[in-house]
């Protein structure tokens, strides 16, 4: 019997009982579906995640203030500035493969222009702090090294800012006034959007490192030269493990830590961070893949009883068969094929679904639905070898009957 | 060359209960043409005779040709190929496939003969022909009477043209007009050229074969040439 006539048969048979075929093909349609929905989601999430946590910028770690203990009470991390810019130079000076090391104080203010006010978060940076957060300029320019070195009185503001005080009109050259201290607006940064921890980025201006240090910020940098925290950027991603570690033992060397003494300022490898959470949604597609393989097997066991069944109440029909010339092996690859269509229909229906639901989440959830064309194939490709798996056994009972047996049977 | 042939055939059944010999030294010919009654009481061995003939069985011991070619060296694909191309099965309960129409039905045989889907087409019509029931090819079996449904089972054993037709109380569970008519249909095959092997118990349904063969305890205890009562051609054509 040719292929095709065959596939046509088992549709017929399939059609027959319908309702009985769709609760059969039910175990493979939400396995089937649960996978590409959870792959599709999993993949969109990992995507926003990672490119949240990548937009940081690419090789980059944060030296950070550690605990300090004052008068026997031990303070939170930041609560004093242990760090300065002497120390971003060392490391820029002395670590291999550093190719910015870009210090920085930070703080909350209120900005005016006119009649409009807006608060945000002002950052005091240097030349370096950009391109270590590869971070680009819209509108106007940059800082440039004179206004770094002398604390230039000029800003550059995020986009949320620009258009919250200035609307449509340009910002360029007006004056913005930040604690009584008026700044000229030189650029706008380009977009950055929600950071991974829900922040908008663009919410910010940035001013230059002695600007915000004297005339802005001041209170916790009043030690002359003390910055926040100093981002640190490498050429390459094999760089920054070594590279922390010769990180700390300059700074405990610049700071006097000795022997067993804590560090009073800590290292976080963000490359790292991101990679954990990829390396987590890898964990968790693989975990989908595990799932997804029980519901197949179960779903496989389901056709192979109901083939099964079927074989039994048809044991006169394959009798009838075998007896106008059907050879056994014509008899396998009837209920064969019918059991690897109804799989496979089960999967295409579960692909479908899945889809469906992909697109529904994704679209809640406001982030692209990566539907993997690889995934579906996978799926479908899966399920009709879970047909054929399933189905060899109850195939192969219909085979070995006896015509006259068969045909004897009510 | 006798269509059928079978000498010293004997089949042996091993059951739980012991060794039952269900047909003992069988020596029998048919000839192309004939219209062969096989009649016996249950338990006789004319059931094993029919499943054997019909090449759905192999004999314990002894020979049987069909049509020349040697049943007993034969494997289970050969068993296939012979009762595919040479023998036409017609049953008692007509086994049609419920889910197929008349036509469907028609065509299965030539499925498994490897035929194109034009050609069974046009084979099945002409069978359905033969056996007057051309305006019925759509219906399904359960749409049909039984008469009508064992006229379709006679199209589909005709439709790879058989040098045996072979049928199995085939009037078993048709009323006796309907009886009568399928046994006209029969006839009128076997006067075209068809032989016919009839296995049944009653002596009725018998008595319209040119030659009756009686079996007993497995072996055959008559063969006699008869003059058959014709079933008149009206009838038969109804």
């Amino acid at each position: 019997m040719r292929f095709i006539e065959a596939i046509r048969s088992a549709l017929g048979a399939i059609m027959t009982n319908t309702l009985r075929s769709l609760l059969t093909m039910l175990g493979i349609v939400i396995g089937v579906a649960a996978v590409i929905a959870m792959v599709a989601i999993g993949a969109g999430a990992r995507n926003l995640v990672d490119s949240q946590i990548r937009s940081l910028g690419a090789n980059l770690a944060i030296v950070t203030p550690g605990n300090v203990t004052q008068g026997g009470a031990r303070l939170g991390a930041g609560a004093a500035s242990s760090l300065t810019d002497d120390d971003a130079q060392a490391m820029r000076r002395e670590v291999d493969g550093v190719v910015a090391a870009a210090p920085f104080v930070q703080g909350l203010t209120q900005v005016v222009s006119g009649g409009s006010n807006w608060a945000t978060r002002i950052y005091g940076i240097d030349l370096d702090w950009f391109d270590a957060r590869e971070w680009d300029v819209a509108s106007g320019r940059g800082f440039d090294a004179e206004e770094i070195r002398r604390g230039d009185i000029v800003v550059i503001l995020g986009e949320t800012v620009a258009r919250n005080l200035f609307g449509e009109e340009d910002p360029i050259d007006r004056t913005v006034r930040v604690r009584n201290v008026p700044f000229r607006v030189i650029g706008v940064m380009a977009p950055k959007g929600q950071s991974a921890f829900g922040q908008d980025q663009d919410d910010v201006i940035f001013v230059p490192l002695d600007a915000g240090r004297r005339r802005v910020i001041g209170r916790n940098y009043a030690r002359d030269g003390s910055v926040g925290s100093i981002f640190v950027k490498f050429a390459n991603e094999e760089d920054i493990e070594p590279g922390i570690a010769l990180m700390t033992d300059l700074l405990r060397q610049r700071h006097r830590i000795t022997g067993d003494q804590e560090n009073d300022f800590s290292i976080r490898n963000l490359t790292e961070i991101a990679n954990t959470a990829t390396a987590s949604a890898n964990t968790l597609s693989l975990l989908l893949a595990a799932v997804a393989a029980v519901s197949l097997l179960v779903g496989g066991i389901g056709i192979m009883n109901i083939m099964l069944v079927s074989v039994t109440e048809r044991t006169r029909e394959i009798g009838l068969r075998l007896a106008v010339g059907a050879r056994p092996r014509d008899i396998l690859s009837q209920f064969l094929i019918e059991a690897t269509t109804l799989s496979t229909i089960g999967g295409m229906i579960g692909v479908g679904l899945g889809v469906g639901a992909a697109y529904f989440v994704a679209s809640l959830a406001g982030w692209p639905s990566l539907v993997s064309m690889n995934a579906v194939l996978v799926a479908v490709g899966f399920s009709a070898m879970v047909g054929i798996f399933f189905g060899f056994y109850p195939a192969q009972r219909a085979a070995r009957l006896d015509p006259i047996e068969a045909l004897r049977r009510d | 060359m006798a269509l059928i042939e079978t000498r010293g055939l004997r089949r042996v059944y091993n059951l739980d209960a012991g060794r039952v010999v269900a047909l003992d030294h069988v020596d029998l010919d048919v000839e192309n043409g004939d219209f062969l009654a096989v009649m016996g009481p249950s338990g006789s061995g004319k059931s094993t005779f029919m499943n054997l003939v019909g090449c759905l069985d192999r004999p314990t011991s002894g020979h049987y040709s069909l049509g020349g070619t040697t049943v007993e060296r034969l494997d289970a694909n050969g068993l296939a190929h012979l009762r595919n191309r040479e023998i036409g099965f017609v049953f008692q309960q007509f086994n049609l496939l419920p889910r197929l129409d008349a036509l469907a039905n028609v065509e299965l045989p030539m499925i498994y003969a490897g035929i194109d889907r034009k050609h069974r087409r046009e084979r099945a019509i002409h069978a359905l022909e033969r056996v007057g029931l051309t305006d019925r090819a759509r219906h399904r079996p359960m749409q049909l009477s039984g008469g009508q449904q064992q006229r379709v089972a006679i199209a589909r054993a005709l439709v790879n043209n058989p040098s045996l037709l072979l049928a199995d109380e085939p009037t078993g569970a048709l009323d006796s007009k309907t009886a009568e008519e399928i046994l006209g249909l029969f006839q009128e095959l076997n006067r075209e050229g068809t032989t016919v092997v009839l296995v049944t118990h009653d002596a009725d349904v018998g008595r319209h074969a040119g030659r009756l063969v009686r079996f007993k305890d497995g072996r055959v205890t008559e063969d006699s040439r008869q003059t058959p009562v014709l079933v008149p051609l009206a009838e038969a054509a109804e």
